[in-house]
């Protein structure tokens, strides 16, 4: 599947991230917290009302919005 | 005479880092503010020896980018203070991403210690670090500690001490990037060493700053190239950046931006992979179990709603009878003084001025307590980031940050704790317009005035729709300001809403106690001298003068009250407010709201007549029909007036005691002096549409 991003991943999935796409702060912020290129993501779950999500990234618990979790593309 | 060593704590937030600058100082610190900002600055102080140690805590960063204002502002205290020594706090169960903070701390070139803290929980976990592997890898001596159990202090001190005085100190080792990368950063160092602009002392060598000047240009860091900007060597310097730019993009087709980021975590794998063993197994931990259930999709919004239901009821229901107490305290001390001392001003100052002043700011305490009792479990268990996930997406609506949710809340019992509530939103542009709104919010003190109003000009029937139509008017009113504010006055990318959710943990005793007395006493020094001199003015506006034009002493407090400063002030103001059906009587009755509204009550007791202002506030029935009674027949007022007065006053002006705490919080008066612009041209205009849709309608008339 192409540019499947982190906003598709169902709970409990994994996927490897390809690319962080976006710019500025919130990018910045992104790379800053390790979802870099290569890194591995577990989708934890969705807030009760569907935003935002919160995942598994180098072994801690992140939430993050859908429309940030959009710009991160998956492999 | 004490040597000096100063240290700064560095490290990411939930780390136990403030746990361990409490561990270190004890009650010796010192809570401000960063200038110009609303961030806070904590800073203690510990003999050790012959040493004096100076403790700086810096707000707790993932990163040093220039791109956060709390960033930003750990990076300029490094730079302009020159710690001796950063002591950089890890949270030893999450290293990977806490050692992204270290290695960007290692590239200042400061000497570093490492305290990893929350060992028991990787014990526990059955994580193994090889420490003196690891010192040897990152470059610099690490302390295990247990900041919960007060574990590690002492070594932290001694381990300062010694690197103070270069005993014991691990040979250095640098990070490393890639190789190109490399190249560029060394031919970008070359030129900077070369056109000696880097100025900006680090207490580094000069070639470790010329490194980390160089890294940051490449990183595009606008904090940096704005101090350069104006150089004469900045043409060649921003040539070479782009040329290195452009060269690592087409080789790596990726910004050097996210090279070095991956430099960085590239190393911190590298060491993690040497020295650190992890058990096998991947067992649900026991914050994924409790996450299971309070993040719930069916009963995760309940829970949440009760937590905040019990947090308001901790502060307000628990906390009324202390403040009845109070109140009777100092209500027993004005009549003793009342006993003891002759009539005249100088008792009317004693016991109305000062003492009522006095018990006017001593009186919210417990509410301010209880709260901050609440929110420090709530922060430090770890719940404030669930509250925040879960209600993010009704709050982002408005263009504020989940965490807005708490202080809206807490603003419907009273301001005063609201506003300083918002403290634990992280953004200043979220904070200020979480501060700005907040007094739209119906909170207690406005109540009474409803009552009386309601109960004076309105039936049964329909007395629970009116308090209810105000009470949503209010949280409406907020949201909407909240959304303008953020998007005109307060403008800015939206904060973007990358979180962690850190282990839920059992908070201490202590920091529980430190919490709430740190409060308690900022409130006190610093908002609570502002409202005692705000209360003996508004003394004197309502006493002065005394006597009129002929030097006759006035004998009718309704034409005392009429003659006054304050009465003046009604009557100038009357024909400003007179759009909106409101007299002069009003108008004084909104001038002594400005203290505290539920003053409204009383002063409109007086201006008509009434004696028994006692029986008015307890709304007795037959006093309230009299009050009504000669509302009516005095001002004209009709239940229409009386509707858009309920109205003002829920968004005029919040009183002085929430001013105060405003100009505390934000560190000046302009935020203060614009909420009390903008709640009157607010309230004006709402006031004033109704009135004239009520009627031309001919509702209420």
């Amino acid at each position: 599947m192409n540019n499947r991003s982190l906003r598709d991943l169902k709970p409990g999935e994994k996927a490897i991230v390809c690319k962080v796409s976006g710019s500025g702060p919130i990018r910045r912020r992104i790379l800053d917290m390790g979802i870099l290129p290569g890194s591995e993501v577990q989708m934890e779950r969705y807030a009760p009302m569907g935003d935002p999500v919160e995942i598994k990234i180098k072994g801690y618990y992140l939430s993050l919005r859908k429309n940030e979790a959009a710009t991160i593309i998956l492999a | 005479m004490k040597k000096h060593i100063t240290i700064a704590l560095a490290g990411n937030p939930n780390t136990g880092k403030t746990t361990i600058f409490n561990n270190l100082t004890g009650a010796r610190q010192h809570v401000g503010n960063y200038p110009g900002v609303t961030v806070e600055r904590k800073e203690g102080s510990v003999n050790y020896g012959p040493y004096q140690i100076k403790i700086i805590d810096l707000p707790g960063t993932y990163s040093l980018t220039a791109f956060s204002p709390d960033e930003l502002l750990a990076r300029q205290v490094i730079i302009e203070e020159k710690p001796d020594i950063i002591v950089n706090i890890i949270d030893a169960y999450n290293l990977e991403r806490n050692l992204y903070l270290t290695v960007q701390l290692k590239e200042l070139g400061i000497p570093m210690l490492l305290a990893f803290n929350m060992t028991d929980m990787i014990a526990a976990r059955g994580i193994h670090i090889d420490y003196p592997l690891m010192e040897k890898l990152l470059g610099s001596k690490i302390i295990p500690t247990v900041g919960l159990k007060n574990v590690g202090s002492q070594e932290i001190l001694k381990s300062v001490v010694e690197l103070y005085e270069k005993i014991n100190i691990p040979s250095e080792r640098d990070l490393f990037y890639e190789v190109e990368l490399e190249k560029e950063i060394v031919g970008l160092q070359r030129i900077l060493q070369e056109t000696a602009v880097g100025e900006v002392e680090l207490a580094a060598a000069q070639d470790k700053a010329n490194r980390w000047l160089a890294v940051k240009l490449l990183e595009n860091d606008n904090d940096i190239i704005n101090k350069f900007k104006t150089s004469d060597a900045w043409p060649d310097i921003t040539r070479q950046v782009e040329k290195s730019q452009k060269k690592l993009q087409d080789l790596y087709r990726e910004e050097p931006e996210m090279l070095i980021a991956h430099g960085r975590y590239a190393f911190i794998r590298g060491v993690l992979k040497e020295a650190v063993s992890y058990p096998g197994d991947d067992r649900v931990t026991l914050t994924e179990k409790i996450d299971n259930i309070l993040l719930n999709r069916i009963v995760g919004l309940p829970i949440f709603l009760a937590m905040m239901w019990l947090l308001f009821q901790l502060t307000f229901t628990l906390g009324a009878p202390p403040m009845e107490w109070i109140e009777a305290g100092f209500g027993w001390l004005g009549e003793r003084m009342a006993d003891i001392m002759p009539d005249g001003l100088l008792q009317s100052l004693i016991v109305d001025g000062i003492i009522g002043g006095v018990g006017g700011v001593v009186v919210f305490l417990p509410n301010i307590l209880l709260l901050f009792l609440g929110i420090a479990l709530l922060e430090d268990t770890g719940y404030m980031s669930r509250a925040a996930f879960l209600m993010d997406k009704v709050m982002h609506r408005t263009g504020l940050h989940g965490k807005s949710f708490v202080p809206m809340l807490i603003g419907f019992g009273c301001s005063i704790p609201a506003i300083m509530a918002s403290r634990t939103l992280e953004n200043e542009r979220d904070r200020l317009a979480t501060m700005l709104v907040t007094p739209l919010i119906s909170c207690g003190a406005k109540l009474p005035v409803y009552v009386l109003l309601i109960a004076a000009f309105f039936s049964d029937k329909v007395a629970g729709n009116i308090l209810f139509s105000i009470y949503i008017l209010g949280i409406l009113m907020a949201l909407l300001l909240a959304k303008v504010f953020r998007k005109w006055l307060l403008p800015g990318e939206t904060e973007p809403f990358v979180m962690e959710l850190p282990p839920y943990r059992f908070p201490t005793f202590k920091a529980l106690l430190i919490h709430m007395w740190e409060r308690a006493w900022l409130y006190l020094q610093k908002a609570g001298t502002i409202i005692l001199a705000a209360s003996i003015l508004m003394w004197g506006l309502f006493t002065f003068p005394q006597h009129d034009a002929n030097g006759v002493e006035f004998n009718d407090p309704v034409q005392q009250l009429e003659q006054s400063y304050a009465g003046r002030v009604g009557h100038l103001i009357e024909g400003v407010i007179s759009p909106l059906g409101f007299d002069w009587k009003v108008g004084v009755a909104l001038v002594s709201g400005v203290a505290a509204k539920e003053v409204i009550v009383s002063t409109m007791g007086t201006v008509y007549s009434i004696m028994d202002i006692d029986s008015l506030e307890e709304g007795e029935i037959q006093t309230v029909s009299s009050f009504s009674e000669r509302a009516r027949e005095q001002s004209g007022m009709t239940p229409l007036v009386a509707y858009v007065l309920m109205i003002f006053t829920l968004l005029y002006i919040p009183c002085m005691a929430a001013l105060a705490v405003m100009r505390r919080e934000t560190n000046g008066w302009k935020w203060p002096l614009f909420t009390v612009g903008y709640t009157l041209v607010l309230a004006w205009t709402v006031s004033f549409s109704i009135y004239q849709v009520g009627l031309l309608l001919g509702i209420g008339v």
